[in-house]
């Protein structure tokens, strides 16, 4: 009998619901709502510059003037034309030549600290990369405008240091830090047992590393270099201030160029809230923001593949 | 209502409810002893790979209940269904009926009142990262125990009954995860004892514990079944000769034979693969 | 025997010359910024001074301090923080914690990537068309720290999720076994054993948002204000825009000064992410279990 009354005191334990119950259910809601506020962000962010860009997007918008048109001439009173295709060559050439300097240095490195380099001096150089990633877009544009220039002036007797080149090198120092580290995370994850298999076949250290550990991580590598150009891509500041600002398709890396990016923050200020230039601005946005995401889907689909494997 | 409701469902008599599970079971309960949990027709599979099939027991109120078996038995996924540890392994899927002191357990609406009531010892011991006082202090806090002083005879007590108060007592206050194993072991114990367990779950406990030390806790395990039920899994089945009254052998997902230990050590088993296995012919 | 030495020694020498070559082009990726700080040291070292530090721009910004830029960036910086550490944190506890390896936790992580890599400037239209317009916010400090928070979660999201990934899965069940509740054992276990590395990720977020520029233009930070920002709804100046002011849009600016204000921003940037690897370095060394 003793034992039933105890039991029986023990199952309204079992069935009531107390404090901890509730807070540990208040909790989960709390953090759920912490987890979907990223995509709430990313859904709101979508939302709210195609709605700023609505006006022009569906009304006014032409595929052909938009992207094949070479006249960005907005401030035209009578006839303004908004053609991107000269800002697209812009980000395109900076970005095209960031990768150029970026990809061999950043793959370069990683493969020293990640193969080569042991203890602190691997510890030591991680630290100033990391470092480097660190210093501020403005900052980098604040280099280009003033040592890079002058520098670019006086080596190559231009007229202009502000150009694709300059750019293009600012762009590729400022994506390599980046790219390094994640190639890095990339041979890293390439197991140790590959190695010594390699190793015991009696192979050399390069060989090693080119045969074996840069094909087994070949897509992070991909995913680094795409991670590396949606980031040169997006770069606001520092192509505003080191690409000379010109619309312009450039004929050779000392021509002055301008970005999509570096237009909208160049423009965005002068313009009235609504009117067809604001609208217009928010829909080179709209593209950025399809592009970006379009190169970071592929760049996780490809690195998120390789965890997998 | 509910309670009402599960309250009924407590077994009139012991008796009627070793009927209904049947042929598979061998033994009767006595009739004095209650049991403290029945097993009915439990089926594990994890995302559709059967791991234990059609398990039904009884486990009385203060008895050792050993299972022995080889690896992949089934037994650790068993003793996780017990304390419905299942809800929170993904993939996991349990069929059939638990019985804790006659409650439907499926049907409790606060599952973490449950798992306090019972202790759980893992096969590598588990010192969490915070001081040895905590590590004990944990469960009674969670519970609401807020004075200091309390708390201070409940960490002695503990401590003391897992036979690690001696090695500890001058250094509380550091971290219990960076005790030696069979040290951690013995924590893990004590904090399982401060929960103030019905029943005491240990799954191969002295797989990462020093003989010595296997044997003082198996003394401390005798001592306790006074107070508590104990389910002993042990990958070795001379410690289930020596510690458990009643014995389970559980062999490739299903509950081969379950009978007095001492009778199933004799040789008087019902299936020739449990006497096997208790010679050492295969496992 | 001998053919093979030979073999060994040429290999060796292979091996040297492929060294060599990646020594040199990390050192390459590094040296550049040595020069690039060197410079800023040379040429805007002079500038500083506890002056330049707290007095106000004067003569169009050509000479005088940076004080309401320094002010302003501790303002936005701190309150993007007020809102984007809560908020990242409870991500992380919901990502690393509640959810299982399922299509909406991947979700999820598809939008952290995504909101990681939006181009600042996209962050800055969002931040003017939901904060500045739509909730009428104006251009003000709220509607810039806003921006600057949604651009510079994934960064306390991530670290946090990190850190509570570090602790491993068998601490957690042994207090589920316990009867713990999951927050109980969020919060007894699992946070007081992460809660070092969390606050290395905010430290690192504190130095992002210190630099960025793109997002605060249009939402909230003026080129020039002769008074201190009083409410969130005012307006403020910042030392990453006041950076692009003076080196781009002010004439007349002596060169030492848009240095001296680079110098500064760069140090807090440094100091701060040097904090936060020092620290991790430091608890590298902790061992806790």
């Amino acid at each position: 009998m003793e034992t039933r009354a105890q039991n029986q005191s023990l199952a309204a334990e079992f069935d009531r619901r107390n404090m901890d119950w509730y807070m540990d259910k208040l909790v989960q809601v709390l953090v759920f709502m912490g987890g979907i506020s990223a995509i709430v962000f990313i859904i709101g962010i979508f939302a709210f510059v195609t709605m700023e860009g609505a006006g022009f997007l569906f009304d006014g918008f032409s595929f052909r003037e938009f992207f094949l048109s070479e006249y960005w001439e907005p401030s035209d009173e009578d006839d303004p034309e908004y053609g991107i295709l000269a800002l697209i060559a812009g980000t395109a050439s900076v970005t095209g030549l960031a990768m150029v300097v970026a990809i061999p240095f950043s793959l370069g490195a990683a493969i020293f600290i990640g193969e080569f380099a042991t203890g602190r001096t691997r510890e030591f150089l991680k630290v100033l990369v990391e470092l480097l990633a660190a210093i501020p877009s403005v900052v980098w544009g604040f280099i280009g405008l003033s040592i890079m220039n002058p520098l670019i002036i006086e080596l190559f007797d231009v007229p202009v240091g502000l150009t694709v080149l300059n750019a293009g090198i600012i762009l590729g120092l400022m994506a390599a830090p980046i790219m390094t580290s994640i190639a890095e995370d990339a041979l890293k994850a390439v197991p140790d047992r590959y190695r010594e298999a390699a190793e015991a076949l009696g192979a050399t250290r390069w060989e090693v590393i080119f045969k074996t550990v840069i094909p087994a991580a070949k897509n992070g590598l991909l995913g680094a270099v795409l991670l590396g150009v949606g980031r040169g891509f997006g770069e606001t500041m520092a192509v505003l201030m080191a690409t000379g600002h010109s619309v312009n398709i450039p004929g050779s890396l000392f021509d002055s160029v301008r970005a999509l990016t570096a237009t909208i923050a160049a423009e965005l200020g002068e313009t009235a809230v609504g009117s067809e230039h604001y609208q217009v601005l928010f829909t080179i946005g709209i593209f950025l923001f399809v592009i970006t995401f379009i190169i970071n889907l592929t760049a996780d689909l490809i690195v998120r593949g390789v965890k997998n494997q | 209502m509910v309670t009402m409701a599960t309250a009924q469902s407590i077994p009139e008599s012991p008796a009627s409810d070793s009927e209904s599970t049947g042929a598979s079971e061998p033994r009767r309960l006595s009739e004095t002893t209650p049991a403290k949990l029945a097993v009915k027709d439990l089926t594990i599979s994890y995302a559709g790979t059967p791991a234990l099939s059609d398990v039904s027991l009884d486990v009385r109120e203060h008895e050792i209940f050993g299972i022995i078996g080889p690896a992949n038995a089934g037994k650790t996924s068993f003793l996780k269904c017990l304390n419905l540890m299942n809800t929170f392994t993904a993939g996991m899927e349990v069929e059939g009926q638990i019985l804790f002191n006659g409650l439907d357990t499926h049907r409790l609406k606060n599952v973490y009142a449950l798992r306090s009531r019972i202790g759980v010892v893992f096969p590598l011991p588990v010192g969490l990262p915070l001081t040895i006082y905590e590590n004990v202090a944990l469960s009674p806090r969670l519970r609401g125990v807020k004075n200091k002083a309390d708390l201070d005879v409940v960490v002695e007590r503990c401590l003391t009954r897992a036979a690690l108060w001696d090695e500890v007592k001058d250094r509380l206050n550091s971290l219990g995860s960076l005790l030696s194993g069979g040290q951690q072991q013995r924590l893990t114990i004590a904090r399982a004892l401060s929960q103030e367990p019905e029943l005491l779950m240990l799954d191969e406990f002295s797989i990462a514990v020093d003989p010595v030390t296997t044997m003082r806790i198996e003394e401390v395990l005798m001592e306790l079944r006074s107070e508590m039920t104990i389910i002993l899994v042990t990958n070795l089945v001379q410690q289930a000769r020596r510690l458990a009254d009643r014995t389970a052998f559980f062999l490739e997902g299903k509950c081969v034979e379950i009978g007095e230990t001492g009778a199933l050590f004799e040789g008087n088993v019902q299936d020739q693969r449990t006497s096997d296995y208790i010679e050492g012919k295969f496992g | 025997m001998f053919e093979e030495s030979a073999l060994n020694a040429r290999n060796k020498k292979i091996q040297l010359l492929w060294r060599t070559l990646f020594l040199v082009m990390t050192l390459l990726l590094i040296l550049p910024v040595l020069v690039i700080l060197g410079t800023l040291i040379a040429k805007g070292g002079s500038v500083i001074s506890m002056e330049f530090l707290f007095t106000y721009p004067t003569d169009g910004m050509t000479a005088g301090g940076i004080f309401p830029a320094l002010f302003g960036t501790v303002w936005l910086v701190s309150l993007a923080l007020l809102i984007s550490v809560p908020l990242g944190v409870a991500a992380a506890i919901y990502l690393s914690e509640y959810a299982g390896e399922n299509w909406f936790s991947r979700l999820i992580n598809l939008a952290i990537i995504n909101l990681a890599g939006v181009p600042s400037i996209v962050h800055a239209l969002f931040g003017v068309g939901a904060f500045v317009v739509f909730f009428g916010f104006g251009t003000s400090i709220l509607a810039a720290s806003l921006t600057l928070a949604i651009m510079t979660l994934p960064v306390v999201i991530v670290a946090t999720k990190e850190s509570l990934d570090a602790v491993p899965l068998a601490f957690r069940e042994a207090c589920w076994n316990m009867g713990a509740t999951r927050w109980q054992t969020i919060r007894k276990v699992v946070l007081p054993n992460a809660i070092s590395g969390i606050l290395t990720g905010v430290i690192l977020e504190v130095s992002r948002t210190t630099g960025e520029t793109a997002p605060i233009m249009f939402t909230g930070a003026a080129f020039f204000l002769p008074f201190l920002p009083e409410s969130v709804f005012d307006q403020t100046m910042a030392m990453s825009l006041h950076l692009f002011v003076v080196a781009t849009q002010v004439p007349g600016v002596p060169d030492a000064l848009p240095y001296g204000v680079a110098l500064v921003l760069v140090s807090m940037v440094l100091i701060m992410n040097s904090i936060s690897i020092g620290f991790r370095v430091y608890l590298r060394g902790q061992k806790k279990w």
